[in-house]
């Protein structure tokens, strides 16, 4: 009895109707005017122009006209380009000399950081604060550092009595000088990573490993660094994408000297596209360069997750 | 191996706070021995400091006979069981077993031989080439506990290693932790503040409140005779019933008399029991139900807790005073009766405003 009545009531508002119950995962399509400001804004100055670049890169182009269809050309005279090529080897250079250091006196600043001190937390804001300036105050810095004779690196030879490696001038020393700038401008952040990684290993961990006998490097070896491997990736491949792009350092260095020595890829598509007026070709090199990130990136990051899988 | 540990007045501050206050403790080897206590009562941090994962302020610790006090955690020859695991994230259980003996050179098929084995007391050896992340609770806690084994220490300590468990696993844990104790002959010290855990494991129980040791002795002991009000109240489920009571102490033994004229005769001896304030103790198992008008007191029926195996009674006297009783499991008894409350003066206790307890003489 009392069950009839329940199902008299609730089919009462439309007998053979089945009222579907709301569901709260549903798409709600109002809600995508929340992101429509992003999208736009996401869609005319990235994914438009990507596009257009690949577009660019297949015709004869200049500022005042895109002129006819040129299939790979542009692409076969940018790999027959000796300025190109050296930038690309200067550009694999620069990586190789900033990304491992970037990542290993990040990991090594945020250990020894990693506590609870005043003198760590004063510490931690110091290394942290020249990511903030901008690449002019940076490389204002560093030629101060780097002037022969007068600056501070030469001054400070000079209590030895030596003569300072010339860093800006010398061809096989200016790379290196334009990457202990852009260490030292850029090193903040894997510490600042590093460091919120290390806050995440339980504390209990490191107590576990105490009362089994581990010594320091023990504890860093099987508990600390297998803790924040996600991290050292995520690190590698940040770096790897950013110092791909390296520009303002080397423009207002050496501007590319000497005798292109220190011509990034960024520096090339620059002069090429803005400098020379062929569009077509820069962005030809400009797709290169997205290649080549695409690349670094994708394989650091396969090689080190198989690697993780088989441990 | 196994070990006695002496703990003796060892103190222990956290800033301006004292969390341990002066405390001696001796433990006999072979022993299982609980603290029990509320949060915050120093039992773990007491625990910590015998791991060497926290520093002693004062006192001393020696576990056989040797100071260790100032010995690094792993130089103490003690294992340890976290509430949390611990085991080490991206290891296979093997190797969160086989880390502590490689640190300090095992040789390889030692270690081998002592995994076999404590994977098979254990019933785990399905498990070693599994990570931690791919365990249940209940497996990881086994880990937990194989890694201690593996390490055949002086002592184990467990901190609260069943509180992550459900109810059924942590019955079962239980049960299995009393085996292993048996089998393995080894001192145990174990923190908890379930009283059943405590009861059920523990040769000798450690009730600690407020950086102190309130009472060491066996559960029956500490159920039976609680030295003072606190470890009354603590242990036991329901919790003992307490009434403020003027007592007469002209015959052999204590009258008790409540805010209401209730007079109930008890069986605690007149001549120790000082003049002040006293407070009347008895467990919800020593009061009976009678019929109306029959017992010491009449009281009201307001909640009825059926357990299965008996029913929790709890009345409400004329005054306002909550009573638990126990009836038996199949009670009759009903919210809203007034019943009989009948005190069992033999099973009754006496404690005064400083918490000091009297019980019954000693049958």
């Amino acid at each position: 009895m009392a069950d009839q009545l329940t199902i008299r009531e609730t089919a009462a508002p439309a007998v053979g109707v089945r009222v579907p119950s709301a569901n709260i995962y549903a798409p709600q399509w109002r809600n995508f005017v929340f992101v429509a400001p992003f999208l736009f804004f996401f869609t005319t100055l990235l994914i438009f122009p990507l596009f257009w670049g690949m577009w660019l890169s297949v015709h004869k182009a200049d500022t005042f006209s895109t002129g006819r269809f040129v299939g790979l050309d542009n692409y076969v005279r940018l790999f027959h380009d000796k300025v190109f090529l050296q930038s690309v080897w200067n550009t694999f250079y620069f990586v190789l000399l900033t990304v491992p250091t970037l990542a290993l006196i990040g990991l090594f600043l945020a250990l020894c950081l990693n506590r609870r001190t005043r003198t760590a937390a004063v510490l931690r804001t110091l290394f942290f604060s020249s990511s903030v300036l901008s690449v002019t105050i940076v490389t204002l810095i560093w030629r101060i550092v780097y002037i022969p004779n007068v600056g501070l690196l030469s001054t400070i030879y000079g209590w030895f009595g030596a003569t300072a490696p010339a860093f800006i001038s010398d061809p096989s020393l200016a790379m290196i000088g334009i990457a202990i700038a852009t260490i030292w401008w850029c090193i903040g952040l894997p510490m600042m990573l590093f460091l919120s990684a290390l806050q995440q290993i339980p504390q209990d961990i490191y107590e576990a490993a105490a009362l089994d006998n581990a010594n320091r490097w023990q504890t860093l070896r099987s508990i600390t660094l297998p803790s924040i491997k996600r991290t050292f990736i995520l690190v590698i491949i940040i770096q790897i994408v950013l110092q791909f792009q390296l520009f303002g350092q080397a423009w207002l260095m050496t501007r590319g000297g000497p005798n292109n020595l220190t011509k990034p890829i960024v520096l090339y598509i620059y002069d090429t596209a803005f400098r020379r007026w062929d569009l077509g070709m820069g962005a030809a090199a400009s797709e290169m360069l997205f290649v080549l990130i695409l690349i670094a990136a994708m394989a650091q990051y396969l090689v080190t997750r198989n690697k993780g899988d088989q441990a | 191996m196994t070990a006695n540990i002496e703990i003796r007045n060892v103190s222990k501050q956290f800033g301006a706070m004292t969390v341990l206050d002066d405390l001696s403790l001796s433990i006999k080897a072979r022993e299982f021995i609980v603290f029990l206590g509320p949060s915050g009562c120093g039992k773990s941090t007491l625990l910590r400091m015998i791991a060497g994962l926290e520093t002693v302020d004062g006192g001393e610790i020696a576990i056989n006979g040797e100071r260790i006090d100032h010995l690094p955690p792993g130089k103490r020859g003690i294992a340890m069981v976290f509430q949390s695991y611990a085991l080490y994230p991206h290891m296979t259980v093997r190797d969160n077993m086989a880390f502590g003996l490689d640190n300090i050179g095992v040789a390889r098929d030692v270690i081998d031989a002592r995994i076999a084995e404590a994977a098979r007391i254990l019933e785990m050896p399905h498990l070693l080439e599994r990570k931690p992340g791919q365990l249940s609770g209940g497996q990881r806690q086994r880990v937990a506990i194989g890694r201690a084994i593996v390490k055949e220490p002086k002592a184990f300590l467990f901190d609260e290693p069943l509180s992550n468990l459900d109810a059924a696993l942590r019955t079962r844990t239980r049960i299995e932790l009393a085996q292993l104790h048996q089998r393995l002959q080894s001192t145990m010290i174990f923190v908890t503040h379930d009283q059943v855990e405590a009861m059920t494991l523990a040769d000798r129980i450690v009730v600690m409140n407020n950086r102190r040791i309130e009472q060491i002795g066996s559960p029956m002991e500490i159920y039976e005779r609680p030295a003072t009000k606190f470890v009354a109240g603590f242990v036991g489920a329901p919790a003992m019933n307490f009434v403020d009571v003027a007592i007469d102490r002209s015959g052999d033994v204590i009258t008790v008399t409540f805010a209401d004229s209730t007079v109930i005769p008890t069986d605690i001896a007149s001549n120790q029991v000082v003049d002040g304030a006293h407070t009347f103790g008895v467990r919800a198992e020593d009061v009976r139900i009678a019929p109306t008008g029959q017992g010491n007191v009449d009281g009201k029926v307001d909640v009825l807790e059926r357990l299965g195996e008996r029913t929790l009674v709890y009345t409400r006297l004329s005054d306002g005073q909550i009573i638990v009783a126990s009836d038996a499991g199949n009670s009759r008894v009903a919210v809203g009766d007034t019943v009989g409350l009948a005190f069992d003066g033999r099973k009754s206790h006496l404690f005064n405003e400083t918490g000091r307890a009297w019980h019954a003489r000693r049958a």
